[in-house]
């Protein structure tokens, strides 16, 4: 495998299948997929559905019984499993974490197997549990068994990550933790990923986890058939049959809304002053703007009140006790759930959109969020409707290669595939 | 002669067969669970070759102690020989049943893990399998070693070493003097080399079984 500088390498599976001895049905039938470097996919299906059996075939856990295996454009079909893996970072359910090692162990495993120098990997150890967000000092003598169920999580993926692997292969891994740390582990995993730009392979049973995780989705029915994959916008609004739809579940236009950023849309302008200045300018500013509101900030630009002309009439001179004060704001991160969950608990329906330091930088209200929404998702429909014409002007060139191709190889092509 | 000028009068005597019974026993078992981990090891990954170490040794067991040191003495002769095989052999049982159970009871998605970080089959048995095996395998070897204990007095039967030549000796000239006083130091002495092992154990466990996994 080439190096790639701790970046990811693209993935290339292609007519992958898995036979198990006994079984009437391949396990994985000819599975084609390209993942690219740097990628997050996401495979998802139904319990059984050979999900977990097509990632274990990519570090060659289960050895397939046909097909190819690329990475990083070398083909590691055949090379041996065990220097494969050790470049293949590989974390799973309830972390895996040897009991009769410390965290420090654990973490310096692979990095020991291949030969790094103590000092590297002691340096290495502190250096991911840091990343991982668990304080070096304190952790690194534990016992997995001493340990939380997160935090025992955080350690697998610091093992996983330990020689700087360009692949990681996740095996459902939050899927023995409780919702909240799920939560909160996801949300790592996505800064994490935002540092390391790895290729990551995840499987999951949990749609919602797919989409907040995914770059892409692969939903797979049994045998790890491919029903759709694609970018989580387009399994939402444009899923490509019933079983989809299926996984997809209710309230898919919601979902969807957790994948759009509040910087992504359209955010207003409101009037605002500051508290240091005069009332007659705050009047004056309110008169000239035309609306009924004006935004008062604090002295450090963020918003602290709301005020209406009435309450500056009653205000008589002073500040201190006129408007009503800014309750819940979302910063620009927020994604538009968390934004349309705002304005609809305000009594006025708007919500003030705050910086990094929660500096005001606009308003978001009801009207321009549902504009917003609806655009997003007429541009996710054509977008689909595109790429679906694509995919079948590609898969109309293959089929016609393959025929060609196959007339060449007499046979053996064609007997392959029934 | 009352017991204890007996054992004042005998003690060298009998301090030297203590030390060549628990000498013996020490020895065989390290042979012993050298075998039986290694037997363990190669059998414990199918389901027939398991069962069919562990009723192999349990076969073993069953044949009494006397009859198997009769036995081998037409095939080594007299002496160290037939002693050391036959508590070798009665040693395996525990050692290789516990463990096969130790190293099937190994979590498989702990394995699964080691292999998937690359780990190759030795460093995997080395460092993932046999660690968390070893309570287990570490028990097997306590029990086979009490087992031992007894046994080994029989092996004075085929002119082995140890304390059962004093018990011989006391059981063979029953009704003089100092028979029963042999019979009673024999036996005793035994208890208290068990025992004393037993502590020993105690002391490799607390030594050797990880702080991760001690109960």
């Amino acid at each position: 495998m080439p190096e790639t500088d701790g970046h990811g390498a693209s993935i290339e599976l292609e007519n992958l299948t898995k036979r198990f001895p006994g079984g009437a049905q391949p396990a994985v039938d000819n599975v084609s997929m390209e993942i690219k470097a740097g990628e997050v996919v996401v495979l998802v299906g139904p319990s059984g559905c050979g999900k977990s059996t097509t990632l274990k075939m990519i570090n060659r856990l289960i050895e397939p019984t046909g097909g190819r295996i690329r990475m990083g454009g070398e083909d590691v079909t055949d090379i041996d499993p065990v220097g494969l893996r050790r470049k293949v970072g590989y974390a799973i359910q309830s972390a895996g974490l040897f009991p009769h090692m410390t965290v420090a162990q654990n973490i310096g495993l692979v990095p020991r197997m291949i030969g790094w120098p103590k000092a590297r990997i002691r340096e290495r150890t502190e250096e991911l549990l840091d990343l991982v967000g668990l304080d070096p000092g304190e952790f690194h003598g534990r016992y997995p068994r001493q340990l939380s169920g997160g935090q025992q999580q955080r350690v697998g993926v610091a093992r996983a990550l330990a020689a700087d692997p360009p692949v990681l292969l996740m095996d459902e891994p939050f899927g023995a933790v409780d919702p909240i740390t799920r939560d909160h582990l996801q949300d790592e995993l996505i800064r994490l990923q935002h540092e390391l730009h790895k290729t990551i392979v995840f499987v999951t049973h949990d749609f919602d986890e797919a989409i907040k995780l995914g770059d892409r989705i692969a939903v797979l029915r049994e045998r790890s058939h491919i029903a759709q994959f694609d970018t989580p916008e387009a399994i939402l609004t444009n899923p490509a049959d019933d079983f989809v739809s299926g996984f997809v579940g209710a309230g898919a236009a919601l979902k969807r809304l957790n994948l759009t950023r509040v910087r992504d849309v359209e955010i207003t302008d409101c009037p605002t002053v500051t508290v240091d200045d005069p009332l007659q300018q705050i009047f004056n500013r309110l008169r000239a703007a035309g609306t009924s509101e004006i935004l008062l900030l604090d002295r450090r630009g963020r918003p602290y009140k709301w005020l209406r002309r009435g309450d500056l009439m009653r205000a008589r001179g002073s500040l201190a006790r006129a408007g009503t004060l800014v309750h819940g704001t979302v910063t620009r991160d927020a994604t538009l759930r968390d934004a349309l969950e705002a304005v609809l608990t305000d009594s006025a329906g708007r919500v003030a959109v705050t910086g990094r330091h929660g500096e005001y930088t606009g308003v978001v209200d009801m009207e321009t969020l549902l504009n917003s929404v609806h655009d997003m998702l007429e541009a996710d429909r054509l977008d689909a409707l595109e790429h679906q014409h694509e995919l079948e002007e590609l898969r109309a060139a293959r089929t016609h290669a393959e025929q060609e191709g196959a007339e060449g190889v007499t046979g053996v092509g064609l007997g392959g595939r029934r | 002669m009352s017991f204890w000028e007996y054992l004042a009068d005998r003690h060298q005597q009998l301090l030297a067969d203590a030390y060549q019974h628990a000498s013996a026993v020490f020895q065989c078992m390290v042979v012993a669970t050298l075998l039986g981990v290694l037997i363990g090891v190669a059998a414990y990954r199918s389901e027939w070759a398991g069962n069919l170490a562990t009723t192999a040794t349990a076969t073993v067991l069953t044949v009494p102690a006397l009859a198997l040191i009769g036995l081998l003495v037409p095939v080594v002769g007299l002496g160290v020989a037939p002693t050391v095989v036959a508590l070798t052999l009665y040693g395996l049982l525990p050692v290789v049943r516990n463990a096969i159970v130790g190293l099937r009871g190994v979590d498989p998605a702990l394995v699964d893990a080691a292999t998937g970080i690359g780990m190759s089959r030795p460093a995997r048995l080395l460092r993932v399998e046999l660690p968390l095996a070893w309570p287990p395998i570490l028990t097997g070897i306590r029990v086979s070693t009490q087992m031992l204990m007894g046994i080994a007095a029989i092996a004075a039967y085929a002119s082995g070493p140890g304390l059962g030549n004093v018990i011989f000796r006391g059981l063979a000239s029953l009704g003089s003097a100092n028979a029963l006083n042999q019979v009673l130091a024999g036996t005793l002495g035994i208890i208290m080399l068990a025992l004393l092992f037993d502590a020993a154990y105690v002391l490799i466990g607390r030594l050797t079984i990880p702080r991760g996994i001690r109960a």
